[in-house]
């Protein structure tokens, strides 16, 4: 099955069918086997046990910014290419997206307060992030506001591609500017800087939680594809009863005329 | 296990992650009930897709 098969939004409910369940099996061994390790993982020399909350915190991070990228090969395939499920594949990530922002916000500030003193600062890479969650809003807002599915797409596919921008800033936030945010321990020049007891469980965690995302979200798109399907059929519903009245206003106007005449 | 002096911010954390992704899994599963039950009822009502296949049809 190729990507253009895919287009065909029949083929692709088809395979969603086939393959969800394969995926969340995946997705519930590995969650298990990270949030094993998690919790038998050793504390940390200078955090302790709050070294935990790096295993659900770091995962949500990367995601936050994994899904902004999704959505922008999917806005640019709904901009250059106008692929059928572009719209639907960016649409139905927005929510997944900002449900992971959300928790690598809430989680970054749980950790904060015993590590750093405070639940919040005002320094780059938190700015940044929360300014992502605010975009996952309004990008969500959007496609609410414009009932016309195909003019919102565009929009937000543009709105997208310009908040792609942020992503960079995230990343290289903690380089750029002095912040409260260690710079990157895992993805950096030269290797990871943790140590493998910690590096392990991290990583199934990560795996576990990009799954659950793949996962959601073409659930997500399964059901999108299925809502505009009723959208579409409710219009077709609403245009048969307007025709139909307006048949039985034009026959009644007919006879009423025929009438008029005979008197 | 001992989470330390801190164990109400890790036990909040995994506690507000599991809630966060359970709210998720059910909003998509809530969703795609919602959305094959009123395809049913146009289905029912004689609305179909000018394929002429039912809107729940899969190839």
């Amino acid at each position: 099955m190729t990507l253009i098969d895919l287009a065909n939004p029949t083929r692709f409910l088809a395979l969603t069918a086939r393959v969800l369940p394969w995926l969340a099996a995946a997705t519930i061994i590995l969650l298990t086997i990270g949030l094993y390790q998690s919790a038998f993982a050793p504390d940390d020399y200078q955090q302790g046990a709050t070294v935990k909350i790096m295993f659900i915190h770091v995962p949500n991070a990367w995601l936050s910014m994994f899904v902004w990228g999704v959505m922008s090969v999917a806005s640019l395939g709904t901009l250059v290419w106008r692929h059928p499920l572009a719209d639907v594949a960016a649409k139905s990530a927005a929510p997944i997206g900002a449900a992971f922002t959300f928790l690598a916000l809430v989680t970054g500030s749980l950790w904060g307060r015993p590590m750093w003193g405070t639940y919040w600062e005002w320094d780059a890479r938190l700015t940044s992030v929360l300014i992502l969650f605010l975009m996952y809003l309004g990008l969500m807002a959007l496609w609410r506001a414009v009932e016309d599915p195909s003019r919102a797409a565009r929009a937000a596919a543009v709105l997208t591609l310009v908040g792609a921008i942020n992503l960079p800033i995230i990343k290289f936030s903690v380089d750029w500017w002095n912040t409260l945010h260690q710079p990157a321990s895992v993805m950096r020049m030269g290797g990871s800087t943790l140590d493998k007891s910690f590096l392990i469980p991290l990583l199934v965690m990560a795996i576990a939680f990009t799954l659950l995302f793949v996962t959601l979200h073409l659930a997500a798109m399964r059901n999108e594809i299925l809502r505009r399907r009723v959208r579409s059929l409710q219009m077709m519903q609403a245009s048969r009863v307007a025709f139909s009245s307006e048949v039985g206003t034009g026959s009644r106007e007919e006879s009423a005329s025929k009438e008029a005449g005979a008197a | 296990m001992s989470l330390g002096p801190y164990a109400s911010f890790i036990v909040t954390s995994y506690a507000t992650a599991a809630a966060v992704v359970a709210i998720l899994i059910g909003w998509v599963m809530i969703d795609y009930r919602n959305q094959t039950l009123r395809l049913r009822e146009l289905d029912r009502s004689g609305i179909t897709r000018r394929s002429g296949r039912s809107a729940t049809d899969r190839p």
